[in-house]
């Protein structure tokens, strides 16, 4: 399919690693910074995180609220959409099947997709079943110390299955929706979905 | 709900039809790539290459052309751990086939249209999709009036380590020449020539005041280079009042220090 190219030989991973190297990625140990804008710079005094039903009830979590919620350490590997992949990397944050139960409880009902709203005004659309059963969290330390800002600090969705743009920086909302809105990079050409496994990188794909 | 299934962006063969080397470590490569959609000045596009055996790798790269220009080109930084780098700027040559798909990214873009004042913050490779722009500009201002001219002026800043290092140096000095509603500015952070009046120090609170428009002037602001100067620039833009949606942001590389 794809032509060869004339003196190219490449470096190849070994096959434990390419195993887990999603198509078009490699591996990186740095940890890159992709942001479209400023780094936002939220005081924990002010922060709060809000789950936000389509019926408009929400449940709100201040940060002091949010830190005493059942936590859990994740390591897991990540891919962005810009090649990068990097592996086990170790988190610790409130998955959100604890705080959709917590929200349940305050009449916040699940709806199928979720907007991720962020300071600095980034947004991202996930469906709700991808953030459930284990698979998402909102996390806030990232090896052993609080999340820095650049890497979305003070703290962010953590979805590591799908690229790393929908692991939106600096939320503050999940705003659960009937339908599935495109958020900031999905309207600028990204895919809706965003599966690294089978390279939805683009729309389209 | 049914919306027409969106279309894929295809992988396109292009032809190497110029290498130009620009500094010790950068080269831009010029493609002609049948039925390329277009771009807008900023954009980006990913390459692959495929092994023999039939094994493939990507990266990103910035357009560095003009959407006007006639042949696509990229301008590479190699870097010396890199796979894909050290292939463009030293393997690869005229008459090589490549294969690219794009244009990718439409937020870190610019057209005259989105107006100005435009001002560009640019470290070393960084200044890449900048040039687009620049270059987009002055071709697309080339047949507007003066005052048109004057409503869209533009600065940019760019830090390089050496005299050397700056990417094109010459076409820089040209465009600023014949244009005076733009400036371009420089900064050498680690070595200058024995006559410079220019900056040497690193891009700094100080100079982005000296260099920039007042915030109430609301200038369209681009910053790319590598994530320590774009973090640190970002900030300080934000800190002297820029809107931060007006700050948009390209970062590569690792973040300095604990990251």
């Amino acid at each position: 399919m794809s032509p060869v190219s004339r003196g190219f030989r490449g470096r190849r991973p070994s096959s434990d690693k390419a195993s887990r190297l999603p198509p078009g990625q490699y591996e990186t140990r740095d940890f890159p910074v992709l942001s479209a804008g400023p780094t936002p710079r939220s005081p924990l005094d002010k922060w709060d995180l809000t789950l936000t039903s389509v019926a408009g009830k929400t449940a709100r979590w201040t940060w002091d609220e949010f830190q005493k919620l059942p936590r859990e350490k994740i390591t897991t590997d990540i891919h962005c959409v810009t090649k990068w992949s990097k592996f086990d990397t170790q988190w610790e944050g409130v998955s959100i099947d604890t705080l959709l139960s917590e929200a349940s409880s305050r009449g916040v009902v699940a709806s199928p997709y979720v907007m991720a709203k962020c300071d600095g005004g980034y947004t991202t659309n996930v469906p709700l079943a991808d953030l459930v059963n284990g698979k998402g969290w909102i996390a806030f330390i990232y090896d052993g110390a609080p999340l820095h800002p650049e890497h979305g600090g003070p703290a962010r969705l953590l979805v590591p299955h799908l690229y790393f743009w929908k692991s939106a920086k600096w939320v503050r909302e999940l705003r659960l929706m009937d339908q599935n809105v495109p958020g900031f990079w999905e309207d600028a050409g990204y895919h809706i979905y965003g599966d690294p496994w089978r390279e939805q990188r683009y729309t389209g794909d | 709900m049914t919306a027409p299934a969106p279309t894929r962006i295809e992988w396109r063969l292009g032809t190497v039809v110029e290498v130009i080397p620009e500094t010790s470590r950068t080269r831009t490569v010029v493609l002609d790539v049948p039925g390329w959609p277009g771009h807008r000045a900023g954009q980006h596009v990913d390459v692959r290459l495929t092994a023999e055996d039939g094994y493939q790798t990507e990266r990103s790269y910035s357009i560095a052309s003009a959407p006007e220009d006639r042949h696509l080109s990229l301008t590479v930084e190699r870097l010396d751990e890199g796979e894909v780098s050290p292939y463009l700027t030293e393997e690869l040559r005229k008459g090589d086939k490549l294969e690219i798909r794009g244009p990718i990214g439409g937020y870190f873009a610019w057209d005259i249209s989105v107006g100005g004042p435009l001002l560009l913050i640019g470290g070393g490779s960084g200044i890449v999709p900048l040039m687009a722009m620049l270059r987009h500009r002055e071709i697309a201002l080339k047949a507007r009036d003066r005052a048109t001219r004057r409503q869209i002026p533009a600065r940019l800043l760019y830090s390089s380590r050496r005299w050397d290092d700056i990417i094109y140096r010459e076409e820089l000095a040209r465009l600023a020449e014949n244009d005076n509603t733009l400036e371009v500015i420089h900064t050498l952070t680690r070595e200058q020539p024995e006559v410079w009046n220019g900056y040497r120090r690193r891009i700094d609170r100080k100079m982005l005041n000296e260099v920039g428009w007042p915030a109430a002037e609301n200038p369209r602001i681009f910053v790319c280079g590598p994530t320590p100067l774009v973090e640190s620039a970002a900030a300080t833009l934000v800190e002297l009042g820029h809107q931060p949606t007006l700050v948009k942001t390209e970062r590569f590389g690792p973040t300095g220090g604990t990251g």
